[in-house]
């Protein structure tokens, strides 16, 4: 035989694969993808209550500033209410209960009382309630990164097949898909989003969903799948009729694999970008959402919803929890669009 | 006599990231008033980037040597300032570039981007400026000047767009005239029309041109002077008799070779190797392949129309193909020639089912074609092979070469394992020509012939009986084109195929077809054997493509 056969026969890995080999070798790529395990580690821990399960907890004063700034005392804090030290005058003699009064007391008494000791500063500060921010942040992750995450997947995944279809195939089922498109854009964005709402929150679906964060990931995924629809419509019809698509049809391939094989990697950076964009775009549109009333429930938090209760502790100078939320959706929205970057220049065989 | 730009040791080169590949390395010549000089090279040779360093126009990572100048009246080009240069482009020295549908803007008519060049150089007003645009267009030989001028580029054909570039060079009465390589994109008998009108102009307002191609029969007709670059050095340079009757050096030799001979059928055509001078090859008689008793495919009436919207409510058809009959033999060449829109692409869909045709029968291996459904086709598909026409277009360019063997192989079943497939991979590649290293790169790391051969070992994986050649040949160098053609043949010959070949090249139908088909507007209007074709042509249009084949110098003396 010969050398060919002896030494090791190369094998062709597949797009996906050689794409990851090429992110390998990308030291900002595997960064952020470190920095987005990261968040979607706690996310998981946080749904699984092992971190922030106690972000409800009154651990701290009121406004409880961070540590590394320490207890202000600028009076307002500590300000001393003058106690009353019981009823000035003795009506014991007309009140028909004073009799019970002894007993009531001793049965109080069987009941241990604990009067928690509220710290004065917390890692991150408190709230106005006193809850720990920290414990507020992570736990507002779980919604963020869920309803975010989710929502975009889903979307790119109803606009890339529907936008494949429809720019591959053309046509009558084109024209179909063109047209459920212009219904779903000509409804003003709200609207929609209440409609939905009152189906998946109310209709025969809301027992099955349960809580409201999967509800709310339907609808942002319903809603928002026509931008990318659309990106990746015009780019399949640009490649359907490329050489090499033909190339494919004459040894055979299928019109599954030429269009999911074949055209996708090559319009995977549009996809990509969509998906990062989007991300963002419903971590956002979730703040907006909640503050409408549609989006979580009132008894969870979010990103979104720390953010507008800090628009009135801002006037009071409490800095802390906007900043808290806004650095931990910074650092997750920054690694997963670098991600993504990385990802698309991967995947170009060309930019190696 | 004083030369009107002459270029000086002249070097380029270009930064790829940390490294700097150098293209151009030390070239001079002098451009003459009043006549032609043409570069003459392969692609990657340096011609086009020597001739964009005089008008500035490189990409941004490009670097000139030091001691490199381009002197044009008494003036430095390399060193002169941008407005000084923007002055002298389209006024001074204008271009005319390869693919006229992209150097055209697609949004305004020709006239308004005639009008505007003779604006911003001289400065003329709209109504001038156009009653000038009307003259030029009809110049350059532009039937109908007055509506064509209202006329958009897509509305116009590759000829008539290239007539237009020639219009828009020629306004300002320019001292040279740089086309770069003007034709390439266009039919062998537009060609000749647009290679008439350049030598006309030349001659008419006596300005100097430079004409750069990788064709060198077809720069013998136009040029006085040529320059042979390699690899971004001069080989060559001198009058173009000398050039062509008394070669000295042995690439201009292979150069002069390699295109295919009209007057006889050698076995194999000269190419240019890796080691010059190149191998000579004693060249007996190529011999056709004798005609079986029963032809291996057999097209009658074949009829492709197409519909197109010509109003509301109105349909009219266009009738690409209509009704052709064909046969095809083991073992032989039917070649098709023809232009562009003479319908036979379409005839190439049609063979292998890419296209459904609106009537007639392909008989196969006792079925017929035309009747089977998508999935019956695909245990065909592997039998009918085509080629395309751009090698840069029909690879996928995010797939390895590895892959792109190995999925016709997965989709037929053929080869036990990866393994198997992967070998037999290799065993092709050794057989084009390329290395096994070839497996794991991407196509983009190839050039233009190397990657028609990957797209024929993609072919050969199916082992197919035959395989249609769509142009493949036609968007490459002359001297790879021969290259390409000689590994056609020795497949043909190890393995029996039978292909339909099909260009729009008179010369290179002719070398390599056994029997010839010439196609006009959708019909087969001459059939026949080469040899006979060219000694006697029958049809009115198969004599206008045999004149549109370059001859060198013979023809223009």
């Amino acid at each position: 035989m010969t050398r060919t056969n002896l030494q090791a026969l190369p094998r062709s890995a597949g797009v996906w694969e050689q794409a990851w080999s090429r992110l390998r070798q990308d030291r900002v790529g595997m960064a952020s993808l470190a920095v987005t395990l990261c968040f979607i580690v706690l996310v998981l821990l946080a749904q699984l209550g092992l971190v922030a399960s106690g972000w409800q907890m009154e651990v701290g004063t009121p406004f409880a500033p961070p540590h590394f700034i320490g207890k202000i005392t600028d009076g307002s804090q500590s300000a001393v209410v003058a106690g009353i030290d019981g009823p000035n005058v003795d009506i014991s003699d007309v009140d028909p209960l004073a009799p019970r009064y002894a007993e009531w007391s001793e049965r109080a008494a069987r009941f241990k009382t604990i009067v928690s000791a509220k710290s004065d500063t917390l890692p991150f500060g408190g709230d106005q309630l006193g809850r720990d921010v920290l414990s507020k942040v992570v736990k507002g992750a779980q919604v963020s990164i869920t309803v975010g995450l989710a929502a975009a997947l889903m979307a790119t995944l109803i606009g890339t097949v529907l936008g494949a279809v429809a720019g591959y195939f053309g046509g009558r089922v084109g024209d179909l898909l063109e047209w459920i498109y212009n219904v779903f854009t000509a409804i003003p964005y709200i609207l929609l989003v209440f409609a939905l709402a009152a189906v998946l929150k109310s209709g025969p679906l809301a027992k099955t969903l349960g809580g409201g964060v999967w509800s709310l990931v339907i609808i942002l995924g319903l809603v928002g799948w026509t931008g990318i629809y659309r990106l990746v419509r015009a780019e399949y019809m640009k490649h359907r009729s490329r050489e090499y698509v033909r190339a494919a049809e004459a040894i055979g391939a299928t019109h599954a694999a030429r269009m999911f094989s074949h055209i996708l990697p090559n319009v995977s950076h549009v996809v990509l970008v969509q998906l990062s964009l989007h991300v963002v775009g419903f971590i956002k549109a979730e703040v907006i959402l909640s503050f409408l009333g549609l989006g979580v429930p009132i008894d969870m938090v979010s990103w979104g919803t720390m953010l507008s209760e800090a628009q009135n502790e801002l006037v009071l100078g409490k800095w802390w929890q906007i900043v808290a939320a806004t650095a931990f959706m910074a650092t997750f929205v920054t690694a997963f669009s670098l991600l993504t970057d990385a990802l698309r220049d991967a995947l170009d065989p060309k930019l190696r | 006599m004083h030369p009107l730009i002459s270029v000086q040791d002249l070097r380029v080169s270009f930064r790829m990231g940390q490294r700097s590949v150098e293209a151009v390395r030390g070239v001079s010549f002098d451009i003459p008033t009043n006549s032609t000089l043409a570069l003459v090279g392969e692609s990657g040779s340096g011609k086009t980037v020597s001739a964009m360093s005089i008008v500035r126009l490189l990409p941004d990572n490009a670097l000139t040597g030091a001691a490199s100048k381009i002197l044009y009246n008494g003036q430095d080009l390399l060193r002169a300032a941008p407005e000084s240069l923007r002055a002298l482009r389209g006024k001074d020295i204008s271009v005319v570039f390869q693919d006229p549908m992209s150097s055209l803007n697609p949004v305004f008519t020709v006239g308004e981007q005639i009008a505007e060049v003779l604006a911003i150089h001289l400065g003329l007003r709209a109504h001038p400026a156009w009653e000038r645009a009307l003259e030029l267009l009809d110049e350059v030989g532009i039937d109908k000047p007055r509506e064509r001028l209202r006329a958009y580029a897509h509305e116009l054909s590759g000829g008539q767009q290239q007539r237009v570039m020639i219009a828009m060079a020629i306004a300002c009465e320019p001292k040279l005239l740089i086309a770069d390589e003007p034709t390439t994109a266009l039919d062998v008998t537009v060609q000749r029309q647009i290679m008439e009108l350049l030598a006309r102009l030349q001659q008419r307002s006596k300005m100097g041109m430079l004409f750069i191609s990788h064709d060198l029969a077809l720069v013998g007709e136009i040029a006085s002077q040529v320059v042979v670059l390699r690899e971004g050095t001069v080989r060559e340079a001198g009058p173009v008799a000398g050039i062509f009757h008394a070669p000295q050096d042995a690439y201009t030799r292979a150069l002069l070779a390699c295109r295919p001979p009209l007057d006889a059928r050698p076995r194999r055509l000269p190419v240019i190797g890796d080691t010059i001078p190149p191998k000579e090859i004693a060249a007996p008689r190529r011999v056709s392949a004798a005609i079986g008793a029963v032809p291996l495919v057999e097209a009658r009436g074949l009829r492709k129309d197409y519909p197109l919207r010509a109003g509301l409510f109105r349909r009219s058809m266009l009738q690409a193909v209509k009704g052709v009959d064909f046969e095809m033999h083991k073992g032989r060449t039917l070649g098709v020639v023809g232009e562009s829109g003479s319908g036979k692409t379409t005839l190439a869909m049609l063979l292998t089912r890419l296209t459904d045709p609106s009537a007639g029968s392909i008989r196969f291996d006792g079925r017929d074609l035309t009747l089977l459904d998508a999935a019956q086709m695909r245990a065909y598909r592997s039998r009918i092979q085509i080629i395309f026409q751009n090698p840069y277009a029909s690879l996928n360019p995010r797939f390895t070469v590895g892959q792109i063997l190995n999925e016709p192989m997965a989709i037929h079943r053929i080869g036990s394992d990866a393994d198997d497939r992967a070998r037999r991979s290799i065993a092709l590649l050794d057989k084009v020509g390329l290395g096994s290293d070839a497996f794991g790169k991407y196509p983009h790391e190839f050039s233009g012939g190397q990657r028609q051969r990957i797209a024929i070992a993609r072919c050969l994986t199916m082992r197919p009986e035959i395989i249609v050649c769509d142009e493949s040949v036609s968007a490459l160098d002359v001297s790879v084109q021969a290259t390409v053609l000689n590994l056609l043949l020795d497949l043909q010959e190890e393995f029996g195929l039978s292909y339909l070949f099909i260009s729009h090249d008179l010369a290179v139908v002719k070398y390599m077809a056994d029997e010839i088909l010439v196609m006009h507007q959708g019909e087969v209007v001459e059939r026949g054997n080469p040899g006979a074709i060219y000694a006697n042509p029958q049809h009115a249009y198969t004599r206008q493509l045999l004149d549109a084949i370059p001859r060198g110098l013979s023809a223009s003396a």
